[in-house]
């Protein structure tokens, strides 16, 4: 444990990969709630491709997966606001696509698997210095327009039509959760993988309201959760060998586990 | 007198077709206005209108210097709140108060006792603690009025509110409704029931076959009114 701290890169990812988990959980209480957390698994895809796309093209990665899935947020968002049915196998086509766009990118051109398996599952070693900087602003954003705006969030996730009607500019704030989603989205992902990222988003959430009923309760257990799993999983992946990011969703699921046998043993009660 | 809302020669309608032609109406302060008509008429459309939430097609919805549009409570027809949403009744009549926070970001302490006093208010101060998803329709439906309560200042708006209310609850709901309209609140309120319109109402703006808007007493020895009050089974 002490001596897993003793690296500079795994000092780099428990930061980054602390920040970006707890981000995650907070955006996900959130998206969950307003039935958007298919657009954090489409946007997760769409990062994969955009990855692939510039590392083909050796050019930076976050100067190319950043606008692209930016971009791809907000049409997400509009898709999963015209009619529903449509909407869904929409998000499940670009998934797909992109997934298949970036494998293919990948293949035929570097003709190596390494890097389809780093940018699927994530590896610890993919967090640089710049990563480490940005992921610290980034959350920082996050948290405090979290905690700033967490009456207004509170009353535009639970009724959308009343909160226009007190004057609230609902389809700000949800394009705004879209693009910080989007933004932690790019930047856990190629530690995290980017086929698992998505959990980090919608298993805290989840798990919380197995147990709790208050919106706060719910909010508060979401960020614990989402701390707790990530400590437990890169620790267990550090002395496992196991995939970091496969690791902490393994924990999360062990957690939602946990939290649903509580709550059936508080029905009973 | 001074009046709060007025709207003349409007069109409402979606997509360029208007389903509503042609309708002026003034709202005084104080006043009790119930809209009615049938289904498909346009009641609710004229309310998103009134809130903002709805472009009319031609003419516009002017407010006076005595009110202002976050001073309005509104209680939706059908929510768009989800009834298994994780959070307590507390935290739902709270947000009534978002209105209020303009350049805040938390509520405070007055915004709370405004919030609990609208609780106790309706009756249901003891469910301050409990998950909102475990209520009861008609519980459900008086905590979200708590919440427009709270919202309001000077003005609450109705969208059906006795809808999957027993007849208790609905009379208890009216008289509180009256009380309100009796402290100063003006109130408009879309309903398919009659007896409000005939029992507390001052004003009855009708939409459907014909239109009408007026006094209540205009109303029914207006031929639109009496027909209305036919098909409602009150022939005397």
């Amino acid at each position: 444990m002490i001596e897993m701290l003793s690296y500079p890169f795994m000092q780099r990812a428990i930061i980054v990969g602390l920040l970006v988990s707890l981000s995650a959980s907070l955006l996900g209480v959130s998206l969950v709630l307003r039935r958007f957390s298919m657009i954090g698994d489409g946007l997760s895809h769409v990062g994969f491709g955009a990855l692939s796309i510039a590392s083909v093209l050796s050019l930076s990665p976050m100067a190319v997966t950043i606008p692209v899935v930016v971009a791809a947020a907000i049409l997400l968002l509009r898709l999963s606001e015209r009619s529903k049915v449509s909407s869904e196998s929409m998000i499940a086509l670009i998934s797909s696509s992109s997934l298949a766009i970036g494998v293919m990118a990948i293949s035929y051109i570097k003709g190596t698997n390494t890097d389809i398996n780093n940018f699927l599952f994530g590896s610890l070693l993919a967090v640089g210095k710049s990563d480490a900087v940005f992921s610290i602003i980034l959350s920082s954003l996050v948290l405090l327009a979290y905690v700033l705006l967490y009456p207004r969030l509170f009353s535009i996730t639970f009724d959308p039509s009343f909160s226009r009607a007190s004057g609230i500019k609902v389809e700000r704030y949800t394009l705004m959760l879209a693009i910080l989603s989007a933004l932690t989205i790019v930047l856990g992902m190629r530690m995290l993988g980017s086929l698992l990222i998505s959990a980090l988003i919608i298993f805290p959430p989840l798990s919380s309201m197995r147990v709790f009923k208050t919106y706060r309760q719910v909010t508060l257990s979401s960020a614990i959760i989402s701390i707790v799993s990530f400590l437990a999983g890169i620790t267990l992946s550090y002395q496992a060998g196991t995939p970091v990011g496969a690791s902490i969703v393994s924990i999360n699921l062990i957690v939602f586990i946990i939290f649903s046998i509580i709550r059936i043993i508080l029905k009973r009660n | 007198m001074s009046y709060l809302i007025k709207g003349e020669h409007i069109d409402l309608g979606y997509e360029g077709m208007a389903i509503v032609r042609d309708i002026s109406f003034r709202i005084d302060e104080g006043d009790y206005l119930c809209i009615l008509g049938e289904n498909g008429a346009g009641k609710s459309t004229l309310v998103k209108a009134i809130l903002s939430l709805h472009q009319p097609l031609r003419g516009q919805i002017e407010f006076s210097s005595l009110i202002r549009k976050n001073e309005i409570g509104y209680l939706a027809q059908q929510s768009s709140a989800q009834k298994s949403f994780p959070c307590s009744v507390e935290e739902v009549v709270l947000s009534g108060r978002v209105n209020s926070l303009s350049s805040r970001f938390f509520y405070s302490k007055e915004d709370r006792r405004i919030a609990m006093g609208n609780l106790d208010r309706l009756g249901i101060g003891d469910l301050a603690k409990k998950s909102f998803s475990s209520l009861s329709g008609g519980q459900m439906q008086r905590v979200l009025l708590a919440r427009a309560l709270t919202a309001c200042k000077k003005l609450l708006l109705l969208d059906e509110p006795v809808t999957g209310l027993d007849p208790h609850t609905t009379s208890g709901f009216y008289s509180l409704i009256e009380d309100l309209n009796r402290e100063g609140l003006t109130i408009i309120m879309v309903t398919h029931d009659i007896h409000p319109a005939l029992n507390y109402a001052d004003h009855i703006m009708y939409l459907g076959r014909g239109y009408f808007y007026g006094t209540k007493d205009d109303f029914f020895q207006d031929e639109t009114g009496l027909r209305f009050l036919k098909e409602a089974g009150h022939n005397d």
